[in-house]
């Protein structure tokens, strides 16, 4: 059992490093990563949010940011999806399970490096906000902590929606597209750029219930940035509907993803 | 040392294996052959614990390929029909990774990743990213990586595909250092000089079941014995010329319509025989020659 356990840390350690030297092999990679805060801060900070005015008043960048880091972290479903689906297609899976590794530390090690690089692009959009949209929280330290900390959960349980799919999909511009396809859409469908009060009726609940709008209120309120109200009871709570959201999608993707790993083709 | 019976596997439309027996000796290698599609990936991937079988049992090593398949993984390497190598590493880093993920110490890692680079000839280009491999140098890389703990029984999935003649050969000699030191093989191969050259033991498969099995001489005399054939000048040769054959009943007829080949029967005193006959009857031949029937000529015979 001690030892069981003892590999699946050493195992996905293995996993994690070999996703920071494929990083340090694709510096386009980062420089991706720390260009696009900048594009998307005044792409919708200044080009957009000239053209917003929020309802209950206040600072549209000061909304806009948590927005936009809530995306962040939900487009980490698409990075895994990509670089899992180009794993199997390259039969770098297969030759995984081939090998004695522990069950799960081929996909935990994974994820864990993920979600410590798609943290590093959270710090750069944090950056960008902060010089080139005047961002701040202005909560006090502990509940910008809890925000970020959300934040962070949310984009871990994307990284195994993504790795679920990329699994299926056994080839990395398919997986690609077949996450990215729906999944930038969705942020859109929320309350990420816009208050969700002004959307029709039917679209409204799809909005307020789709949780990233849940993740987005929660960090503006701990973060202390203008928000919007919506009667919708995740909206009503944002931080506990986050934390169970995405409580519920690890619960769900983690074990649905290391059982298909483990049974695949079987 | 791989013992299978009764092995069957189906996929949604298709049943890829229907009943297989195989039994590999300990230090022997077993080459599979087969068209497309016949199940030769099937049953390596089967064998090394990737795909679980629906019926019949299969040992590896003593270990039984689903119930004891952990323990198993220590004691196999595979090399897939596709390099399975991260592109964006260098050869070293991949089998370094491998090497750390059959939990050598870092330092064990690096030196045996090191050694492995300078036996399959990589040393110098270790240093470089895969993506910037030739194929045939990837295909390298990934058979290092299926040695990485010197494993009693190897898999190989078609591993000369792609190479060069002299990097299948010295693959070969690769292969046969390996067997004489131990080594169990099973190897898929489309090349039948290979399965002549390497294989003590052949399994045709055609459509999931085993076709034919032997050693490759086995096969060879299954098919019949020596051949004489005989390319003349003119067309319009053949049929005098057939006339002063031995057996010309049994005479196949080449393509060309100039090409016949009839059997040998006493070998090389019949192509003498034939050369004074044809000599003495003024009829020109082109090309006269004494054939050995070929693994080739079994592998057709037996799959078409
Ligand atoms: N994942 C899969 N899903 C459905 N069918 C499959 C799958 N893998 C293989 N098959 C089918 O099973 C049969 C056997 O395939 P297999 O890959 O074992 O053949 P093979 O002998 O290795 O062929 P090749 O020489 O082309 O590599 C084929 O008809 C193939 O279409
Ligand atoms: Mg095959």
């Amino acid at each position: 059992m001690y030892e069981t356990l003892r590999w699946t840390v050493l195992d996905s350690l293995t996993i994690a490093g070999r996703t920071y030297s494929r990083l340090k092999a694709q510096p386009a990679e980062i420089a991706g990563f720390l260009v696009f805060p900048v594009i998307m801060t005044v792409l919708f900070g200044y080009v957009f949010g000239s053209a917003i005015t929020l309802p209950n008043g206040g600072d549209y960048r000061d909304y806009l940011m948590p927005g936009i880091f809530m995306q962040v972290m939900a487009m980490t479903a698409t990075s895994s999806a990509t670089t899992v689906g180009e794993d199997m297609a390259r039969g770098i899976i297969d030759r995984f399970r081939s090998q004695p590794i522990a069950r799960s530390a081929v996909l935990v090690g994974r994820s864990v490096a993920d979600l410590s690089m798609h943290l590093l692009s959270l710090a750069a959009m944090v950056l960008a906000g902060i010089v080139l949209a005047g961002w701040r929280a202005r909560g006090d330290a502990g509940a910008t902590a809890a925000g970020f900390a959300l934040l962070a959960l949310f984009g871990f349980a994307m990284i195994w929606v993504g790795t679920y799919i990329g699994l299926w999909i056994k080839s990395g511009a398919q997986a690609d597209a077949a996450t990215f396809g729906w999944l930038f859409p969705m942020t859109f469908l929320a309350n990420t750029f816009v208050p969700t009060e002004g959307l029709p009726a039917w679209l409204k609940p799809i909005a307020d219930w789709n949780p990233m709008s849940a993740v987005v209120a929660a960090a503006r309120d701990l973060f202390g940035n203008p928000t919007s109200v919506s009667s919708a009871w995740p909206l009503r709570h944002p931080v506990t509907a986050s934390l169970l959201w995405s409580v519920a999608i690890v619960v769900v993707f983690l074990p649905l993803a290391v059982r298909r790993y483990r049974t695949m083709s079987r | 040392m791989i013992c299978v019976r009764g092995l069957r596997k189906r996929y949604a439309a298709q049943q890829a294996l229907d009943g297989i027996d195989l039994d590999v000796p300990a230090g022997t290698v077993c080459g599979l052959l087969g068209p497309n599609g016949a199940g030769k990936t099937t049953a390596i991937r089967i064998l090394a614990t990737l795909l679980r079988p629906d019926e019949g049992r299969a040992e590896v090593a003593g270990l039984d390929v689903v119930r004891d398949a952990a323990r198993l993984r220590f004691r196999i390497g595979l090399a897939g029909q596709h390099a399975a190598v991260d592109e964006l590493l260098t050869g070293r880093r991949n089998l370094e990774l491998f090497g750390r993920l059959y939990h050598l110490p870092r330092a064990a890692a690096r030196s045996r990743a090191d050694e492995l680079l300078e036996r399959f000839g990589l040393a110098e280009a270790g240093r470089r990213p895969v993506r910037e491999y030739s194929g045939g140098m990837r295909r390298r890389l990934d058979l290092a990586a299926s040695l990485i703990v010197s494993p009693p029984v190897l898999f190989m999935d078609e591993p000369t595909t792609g190479l060069d003649p002299r990097s299948r050969m010295q693959l070969w000699d690769l292969l046969r250092d390996l067997v004489k030191e131990g080594t169990t093989l099973l190897l898929t191969t489309q090349y039948l000089d290979e399965a002549d050259q390497l294989a003590d033991q052949i399994v045709v498969l055609r459509e999931g079941v085993v076709a034919a099995a032997g050693s490759p001489a086995d096969l060879k005399r299954q098919i019949g014995g020596d051949r004489v054939r005989v390319v003349f000048r003119e067309a319009a040769d053949v049929a005098a010329g057939l006339r002063l054959l031995p057996r010309p009943d049994e005479a196949d007829l080449g393509a060309t319509g100039r090409e016949v080949s009839v059997p040998a029967p006493d070998g090389a005193q019949s192509l003498i025989r034939i050369a004074g006959a044809l000599d003495a009857a003024g009829i020109p031949v082109e090309d006269l020659a004494l054939r050995r029937p070929s693994l080739d000529e079994v592998y057709l015979h037996l799959t078409s």
